[in-house]
């Protein structure tokens, strides 16, 4: 048996194509760094003059010639006689042993954490917060794969219903059940609240959905788009209920009743612990942890009922799907909705884990990070998403720490200022190497003899 | 009277449908009866595809009437209703000229979401089924049993794993038939199932439609222009010619109808038929004893059926 890339043979130099891709690329890049870099102006005691850097145009042209060539020499006279990967047996490789019990394995990994967090040679107070962020985008990632991944409607404005679920506990917590029930219920508010976030969410879910329905592709995304920019702008606007930019400070959320203080009524004291902030930030952890796991089964259970089996059909074949009876209008609606859902039950719990809400957390970018999450992962795979949220969150805060690169850096500049610029180029590599995301396979939801994962190049990637 | 008015599950009644100034199909009436295979046959642009677009409710028709009657007695106004509707209420499947499996989910999945309607009641519309009610469990049970038969019909059940988009173009077109049938459809609309077959996999669909026409009370209307098809199995042959009916009969009659002939050999109104079929059947039988002579002295190398390539996957 061969492997695909193992049967590589070279081809004889062309001599004289090499050396005109290698004269012609070096020619290029000196007439476009002519402008950008053989030019420095400088402030000099009031008046502008410039000075010019030759040598450091026809360095950096001679490295790409040079680059060129070893390319010419080395990689690119291969040529891959194998094409037969298909009638190869497959081999079950390192990484399909590993992916059968990842899952599993990073389900025990998260329980354990704010036991092993201990062990960390930060605080564990940082471990668990970034976990908890991590996680919240986990969810958020798995809510928007409903609607991107299974029904593949691509939803740009996902944050609105973030910003719902956040808002619906801010106000309910603070304005609305104070005044119904009285200020004895407030420290149950996030339980309370935490469904009906979640149906806020879905009811906006559906009124988003309806005037999309017909909307396909490109039209689809735009309108989505400013669906989340509208929410952010009324939150931003109606000051006498959002309370504006300035934003609403929110009860946080409570362990069954007994608040995270330092006092007699609090948590601590009710069971005998000495008090210690991190208390909090562990409850806060399992809740979120619960709650994406619960976006998990709720999401994998959907997807073997007909329901989900319809989003599927949906991404694959909207006409096929009405011509076998699917009422595509509905099938769409509950996409919408129960990914929203979802979302509501984050915004809900990032309210009351932040204690303070305000639009600014609700920007595009958010919208943007989370379709990152989805599509990096792998469209509809929700163990990819994992993956993703871990990597893009996990370096938006990596940033944080490099210090050491202050030292490299020009002065006054933060590594944190990069951190966009890196992820965006890792996104980019990303794409060119792995353009479906980490996860391709798509696991299908019913068999008959044996369960084989179907191969992303037959998955369609939906309307959108 | 004919047979096929006798039972006749589709009606259709004076169906004309415009397309701004031009007239698809004007004044078409025909009737497709329970348990029998009726052709729509005719040259390209004749306006099949549309009367089946009709049919299915893709197109709204500007003037006419299409009534399907349910064994019952119910009868529904196919042309009042909702593409989906009419598959879900009125029970008339279909499938398509470009094959438009799910090609991403597995065999057996395509036939699970043609059940949809039927297991979507059974899972309480998800909420019982979310819970893992056992009458969901039965249900879905029964909705494999019943993709297990149809599978065993087209010879796919060792490929119910795989994906659909993964098999050969026969099978897709066969698989697209069964996924149609296990709609429960009273009326099965075929566009061109046998195009870019080859004479095997041909004679494979024919005993499925055959298969189908025994065993099951469904009456099949198909569009087909291998003649070895629709000949071989049809027991009614509607021709149309620039969206009109030009013929209506059985496979012998319509043969023979000079109508026919004068649409498919493209003759001019005054030109006598049997003057033109004598000019061009003298050259082409003149041909085929040339063609013979040559393959006896020399085989000539077989040219395979030529195949379209399925659609492409990826982003549409």
């Amino acid at each position: 048996m061969t492997t695909q890339g193992s049967n590589i043979t070279t081809r004889p130099y062309d001599w004289a194509a090499i050396i005109k891709d290698v004269i012609g690329s070096g020619i290029i890049t000196f007439l476009i760094l002519t402008p950008i870099v053989a030019f420095k102006t400088t402030l000099d005691q009031g008046s502008l003059t410039y000075s010019t850097r030759w040598p450091l145009v026809l360095t950096l042209a001679l490295i790409v010639i040079a680059g060129r060539l070893i390319f010419h020499l080395f990689v690119w006279n291969r040529i891959e006689t194998s094409k037969s990967a298909k009638a190869a047996p497959a081999k079950p490789g390192i990484l399909s042993t590993i992916g059968k019990y990842i899952g599993p394995i990073m389900l025990v990994i998260a329980l354990i954490l704010p036991l092993i967090s201990h062990f960390f040679p930060t605080s564990d107070k940082r471990v668990i917060d970034l976990a908890i962020y991590v996680l919240t985008y986990v969810m958020l990632g798995w809510g928007l794969n409903i609607v991107v991944g299974l029904a593949g409607l691509l939803d740009l404005g996902y944050v609105a219903f973030y910003a719902v679920g956040a808002y619906a506990y801010a106000l309910l917590s603070t304005v609305y059940l104070p005044e119904w029930f009285g200020a004895g219920v407030v420290p149950w508010a996030f339980y309370l609240t935490l469904p009906l976030a979640g149906i806020l969410a879905a009811t906006w879910g559906v009124i988003l959905g309806f005037p999309v329905l017909r909307l396909r592709g490109d039209y689809l995304a735009i309108v989505t788009l400013a669906f989340g920019e509208i929410i952010r702008l009324v939150l931003v606007n109606w000051f006498a209920f959002t309370n504006g930019p300035q934003g609403i400070i929110v009860p946080k959320a409570t362990f069954f009743g007994l608040p995270f203080k330092d006092d007699p009524g609090g948590f601590a004291a009710f069971f005998g612990l000495e008090y210690n902030r991190i208390h909090f930030y562990i409850f806060l952890y399992y809740v979120i942890l619960a709650l994406a796991l619960l976006t998990f089964v709720v999401t994998n259970r959907l997807r073997r009922l007909p329901i989900g089996r319809a989003w599927e059909a949906l991404r694959e074949d909207e006409i096929a799907c009405r011509a076998l009876g699917i009422n595509t209008t509905n099938t769409k609606l509950t996409a919408f909705a129960i990914g929203a859902m979802f979302g509501g039950f984050a915004g809900s719990f990032f309210a009351a884990r932040q204690g303070f809400v305000s639009p600014e957390s609700f920007v595009y970018l958010e919208s943007a990070i989370i379709l990152a999450i989805v599509v990096l992962g792998g469209l509809g795979s929700q163990i990819g998403i994992v993956f993703a949220a871990i990597a893009i969150m996990g370096s938006f805060e990596l940033f944080r720490e490099m210090d050491f690169l202050k030292a490299i850096l020009p002065q006054g500049t933060d590594p944190i200022q990069f951190r966009m610029l890196a992820v965006g180029l890792a996104m980019v590599l990303m794409m060119r190497f792995r353009p479906r995301g980490f996860v391709t396979k798509r696991d299908p939801t019913v068999f008959l003899k044996e369960k084989k994962a179907v191969s992303g190049d037959f998955v369609s990637q939906g309307h959108g | 009277m004919a047979k096929w008015d006798e039972n006749s599950v589709l009606q259709v009644e004076r169906l004309t449908m415009r397309f701004g100034g031009l007239t698809a199909i004007s004044e078409l009436s025909f009737n497709a009866a329970r348990k029998q295979i009726t052709a729509l046959i005719g040259p390209n642009g004749a306006g099949k595809t549309t009367v089946f677009n009709c049919i299915t409710g893709f197109y709204k028709p500007t003037e006419g009437m299409i009534n399907l009657r349910h064994p019952d007695g119910r009868e529904f106004l196919l042309e009042r209703m909702d593409d989906f509707l009419i598959t879900r209420h009125a029970k008339v499947a279909r499938t398509f000229q470009n094959i438009r499996l799910f090609s991403g989910m597995t065999v057996l999945e395509n036939l699970m979401v043609a059940q949809h309607n039927k297991l979507m009641r059974a899972s309480g519309f998800t909420i019982a089924g979310i819970f893992g009610s056992p009458s969901y469990k039965r249900a879905e049970d029964a909705a494999i049993e019943k993709a297990k038969y149809w599978l065993k019909k087209i010879n796919l059940t060792d490929r119910a794993d795989d994906p659909a988009g993964d098999l050969p173009y026969g099978d897709q077109r066969r698989l697209e038939i069964a996924r149609a049938m296990c709609t429960d459809p009273l009326l099965l609309c075929l566009d061109e199932p046998a195009a870019g077959l080859n004479p095997r996999e041909s004679e494979e669909l024919n005993r499925l439609l055959l298969g189908i026409r025994k065993d099951h009370d469904v009456a099949i209307l198909l569009i087909e222009h291998d003649m070895s098809v629709v000949m071989g199995i049809s027991d009614h042959i509607v021709v149309l010619d620039y969206g009109q009916k030009i013929s209506d009969g059985s496979p012998a009659t319509v043969k023979n109808d000079p109508a026919v002939i004068r649409a498919y050999l493209g003759v001019d109104e005054d030109e006598e038929p049997a003057v033109i079929i004598a000019e061009v059947a003298a050259p082409i039988a003149a041909k085929k004893a040339e063609v013979k002579a040559a393959t006896k002295k020399a085989p000539a190398k077989k040219i395979p059926a030529k195949k379209p390539t399925p659609k492409s996957r990826g982003r549409k």
